[in-house]
């Protein structure tokens, strides 16, 4: 039988070459992304912000109302409410703030849900009300801080592994990557206006998960080539690493984006913010393990000396860990 | 490393078999499972309530409120048992602030002897103190919350007031409620199923907190209108006060609270035929409330709901039997609601919806259908993939890819673990893993096949230098994990346990198991050249 080859076997790119650009370039996506974010805020959901949110479906309509929408929530005298179509055209999610005091008193918070959908009832027989949020002020503090803290906390403590397991130099480029991942996928919802709730913090955890596994296959493969080839020029045996790489890159991206787009295409549409999410972090998690991971090992000057083959050294170290793990001679 | 021995082999197999029967329940239709529970325990997978439909409310205590609560009870311990001292104590200037009581001990000599009464009421069971004692000027006895006691008397509100919501749920029929403390003063309730949480909230957060006590006659009514009492009155609202003033003022002390109930029911008043609800106390309950109506036979005494006068009958005779009837404009639903609440007991603190979510079943079920048709559609083409790219050796990866989704839902059904719209992503990410490490395996064998190595030297090599990428991948995947766990909330969390579930299992089938199949293909074949 012959079996399919998604990268021909003599496939020798030079992908260091264009290091500068890559980087020029990812420097002023990240601080496009920065300066979106700081004017243009994110689009956050009452998971961060608190209010109310309330899903509705017109079953009947092929599109939601929306002007209609803003003009008789607004009516009802509890402010201007922030309506966004997701996913399907006849389905919108509707925010609210809540109303003053309603801290205290989740009447005041009950009493307005249920004007509101009384109100789209009456006007529009055919909708479907598909679910409401209430997330008190101080509770919306906590999920962002929380949520804050956990990408905080994974992003840390993977780098500080890195460390361990390479060098020093591979752990900032293990972070350096990801916050250049993570960076972008905020830029990204800044730009679209897709709401940022905590699915979302979820999706940047899994992209930060699949980029460091692409990141950590290069660096492995880095090592090996570092201790193999003493006297190769740097930029040459990163190349070398990525092209020896490029067809288990390739492989695993294009099996891991499978899924993805079949969810971005007929996934349930509550999870289509989040499915864009992954699918845009796997690109640039991709990217920035053969952009940015790779050649920043250059300007920290990485070389044949950062690892030492000896009997006690981290090579032969990581090689016992890895054989007691999985394979024995 | 082909060498597998048959003891090994054995055990690998039986831990796949047992891993994957344990996602067989939660893979069947409800009906199937039902016939099966028969028979063998059918540990399921939860759906989250994003993906299964329901609502989830957070509660949160007030705990200022507690204390308030704590010290009036204080308050009433110790006059009560200065009371009942023999010979009695008499005390006065009672005053509660600042979290404190104090009060004077009329007669100077008996300080000590109130000290020996007071005592074992702020003692508890763990021999440390609930409240600090102090003396002042000589006869003034100040009693100070102790920080263990306030975090103590916090804990057992809250595990009460789980049980008790727990009751009051359950009232209501054939709703699953899951009610767990979260912190040190949240309570969370999910209810899987019910999209319209109001008669649910209404229910729960309700205190009520049942009194009866004596109404003020002489009070003044103008002086009720501004809400001003005379000493030992105070003055409540009372929204249906027949008078037609919404206030009534009641004497604070002599009443009785009504927290000792053996039963109540709702019912309909035999003479207006209008609904309401009849009560029924424990004995000492009983004993207390005949000797409050024959002391108070011609007077009115007010029913107080959560601090809210809901009725001022007249006690036309002293009511022996501890029955009773309460009274009020109530409806059918509002009675009924009266008589659970009552019967599953007051809260001991007042809570508060902080957090409240619900998502309509229709909503939740779109999810589910289309989110299980895009990861079949996905699983299907990383199968099709797979088998294209590498052959005999896609196959082995393919099956132990099914293995291994199936043994995460095992493991996660045998955990009772529930799977939300996050878990799936956590999935995704696992399953991106584990085929990975089947990726790096085999590349690594086609290059060294490609170095000239023989086949079986080949094999070994793929395994061995593959492994120790998949190691360290999988190790930081490990360690995002459990920092998501430690510092992440709900829906974080249900990610951060899939992945954890998701990589040990990955592993195990993508390195593991697919390495015990190819030793004993190339045993059994001694293959001299191999496509991959």
């Amino acid at each position: 039988m012959k079996l399919l080859k998604l990268v021909r076997d003599d496939t020798n790119i030079d992908f260091l070459k264009w290091r500068g650009w890559a980087f020029a370039i990812s420097l002023v996506l990240m601080a496009a992304s920065v300066g979106l974010v700081a004017t243009k805020g994110l689009n956050f959901g009452v998971d961060f912000i608190g209010g109310q949110m309330i899903r509705a479906t017109f079953t009947q309509s092929a599109t939601a109302p929306v002007t209609e929408l803003r003009e008789t929530v607004g009516s009802l005298g509890y402010g201007d409410p922030t309506i966004q179509r997701f996913g399907a055209e006849n389905q919108v999610s509707i925010r609210m703030k809540l109303p003053e005091g309603a801290d205290k008193n989740p009447e005041l918070a009950n009493a307005m849900a249920e004007k509101i959908t009384s109100k789209l009832k009456a006007d529009h027989p055919d909708v479907r009300i598909d679910g409401v949020d209430s997330v008190s002020g101080k509770v919306s503090e906590e999920l962002f801080g929380k949520g804050v803290l956990a990408l905080l906390a994974a992003m840390a403590g993977v780098s500080i592994y890195i460390w361990f397991r390479f060098e020093w130099q591979f752990g900032v480029g293990a972070i350096w990557s990801l916050v250049h991942d993570v960076t972008l996928t905020f830029g990204l919802f800044s730009l679209t206006g897709w709401e940022f709730d905590l699915n979302i913090i979820a999706a940047l955890l899994t992209i930060i998960g699949y980029s460091l596994n692409d990141t950590v296959v290069i660096y492995d493969r880095i090592r090996e080539n570092l201790m193999k080839f003493r006297k190769m020029e740097m930029a040459s045996l990163l190349n070398l690493s990525v092209n020896e790489t490029l067809s288990r890159t390739v492989m695993t991206s294009v099996s891991i984006s499978l899924p993805l787009i079949v969810l971005v295409l007929f996934g349930p549409d509550v999870i289509f913010g989040f499915s864009m999410a992954m699918a845009f972090g796997i690109v640039v998690g991709t990217y920035s393990s053969i952009y940015q991971a790779a050649p920043i090992l250059i300007w920290l000057k990485v070389g044949s000396h950062s690892f030492v083959p000896t009997d006690e050294g981290t090579g032969s170290k990581a090689e016992r860990i890895g054989a007691d793990f999985g394979a024995q001679p | 490393m082909l060498d597998f021995p048959r003891w090994r082999i054995w055990m690998l197999n039986t831990l796949i078999v047992v891993g994957m029967a344990f996602a067989i329940p939660s893979l069947l239709p409800a009906s199937m499972r039902a016939q099966l529970a028969q028979f063998v325990p059918t540990p399921t997978i939860n759906l989250g309530l994003d993906l299964a439909g329901g609502s989830h409310i957070l509660l949160e205590a007030d705990t200022s409120q507690l204390a308030e609560a704590r010290l009036e009870a204080l308050e009433d311990s110790v006059r009560t048992a200065m009371r009942r001292a023999n010979p009695q104590i008499a005390i006065a200037d009672v005053s509660r602030s600042e979290g404190e009581l104090s009060f004077n001990v009329t007669d100077m000599s008996k300080v000590d002897a109130a000290r020996e009464v007071i005592l074992p009421l702020i003692s508890n069971a763990t021999g440390t103190r609930d409240w600090n004692i102090g003396v002042n000027n000589g006869n003034r006895i100040i009693l100070s919350p102790a920080s263990s006691g306030d975090e103590t008397a916090l804990d057992q509100a809250m595990d009460t007031a789980k049980d008790v919501i727990d009751r009051r749920i359950n009232a209501l029929g054939t709703l699953e409620p899951t009610i767990i403390r979260q912190g040190d003063n949240r309570i969370v309730v999910q209810v899987p199923g019910l999209d319209d949480p109001e008669a649910l909230k209404a229910l729960i957060g309700k205190t009520a907190k049942l009194e009866f006590k004596l109404v003020d006659e002489q009070a003044d009514p103008d002086q009720t209108a501004q809400g001003k009492a005379r000493v030992g009155s105070q003055v409540l609202p009372y929204p249906d006060n027949p008078t037609g003033l919404p206030y009534i003022a009641v004497r604070r002390l002599g009443g009785i609270s009504g927290d000792k109930l053996v039963k109540a029911d709702p019912t309909f008043d035999p003479q207006t035929n209008e609904p309401a609800v009849t009560i029924q106390f424990d004995s000492e309950g009983g004993q207390r409330f005949a000797r409050m109506t024959q002391q108070n036979v011609n007077k009115l005494f007010a029913i107080v709901l959560d601090g809210q006068v809901i009725s001022a009958p007249q006690i036309r005779e002293p009511i022996f039997g501890g029955v009773s009837q309460i009274s009020g404009s109530f409806t059918t639903e509002s009675a009924n609601a009266l008589s659970i609440s009552l019967r599953s007991g007051a809260l001991p603190v007042d809570l508060t919806i902080v957090e409240e979510r619900s998502v309509g079943p229709d909503l939740g079920a779109d999810s589910i259908r289309r989110g299980v048709l895009a990861a079949v559609i996905g699983t299907t083409a990383i199968l099709v993939l797979m088998f294209l790219v590498y052959g005999r050796f896609g196959m082995y990866a393919n099956v132990a890819l099914i293995v291994n989704v199936l043994m995460i839902l095992g493991v996660m059904s045998f955990a009772n673990a529930t799977l939300t719209l996050p878990g799936i992503a956590g999935f995704v990410l696992t399953i991106g893993a584990a085929v990975d490490a089947n990726v790096l395996i085999n590349e690594r064998i086609r290059e060294e096949l490609k170095r000239g190595r023989r086949v079986v030297q080949a094999i070994e090599f793929g395994y061995k230098e593959a492994s120790r990428a998949i190691f360290d991948a999988n190790s930081t995947n490990v360690i995002a994990a459990v920092l998501l766990f430690i510092f992440g909330s709900g829906p974080i969390r249900g990610f951060a346990v899939v992945l954890m579930i998701g990589i040990v299992t990955s592993v195990f089938t993508a390195v593991t198991i697919t390495r015990m199949w190819v030793s004993l293909w190339v045993k059994r074949t001694r293959p001299t050249d191999l496509t991959i």
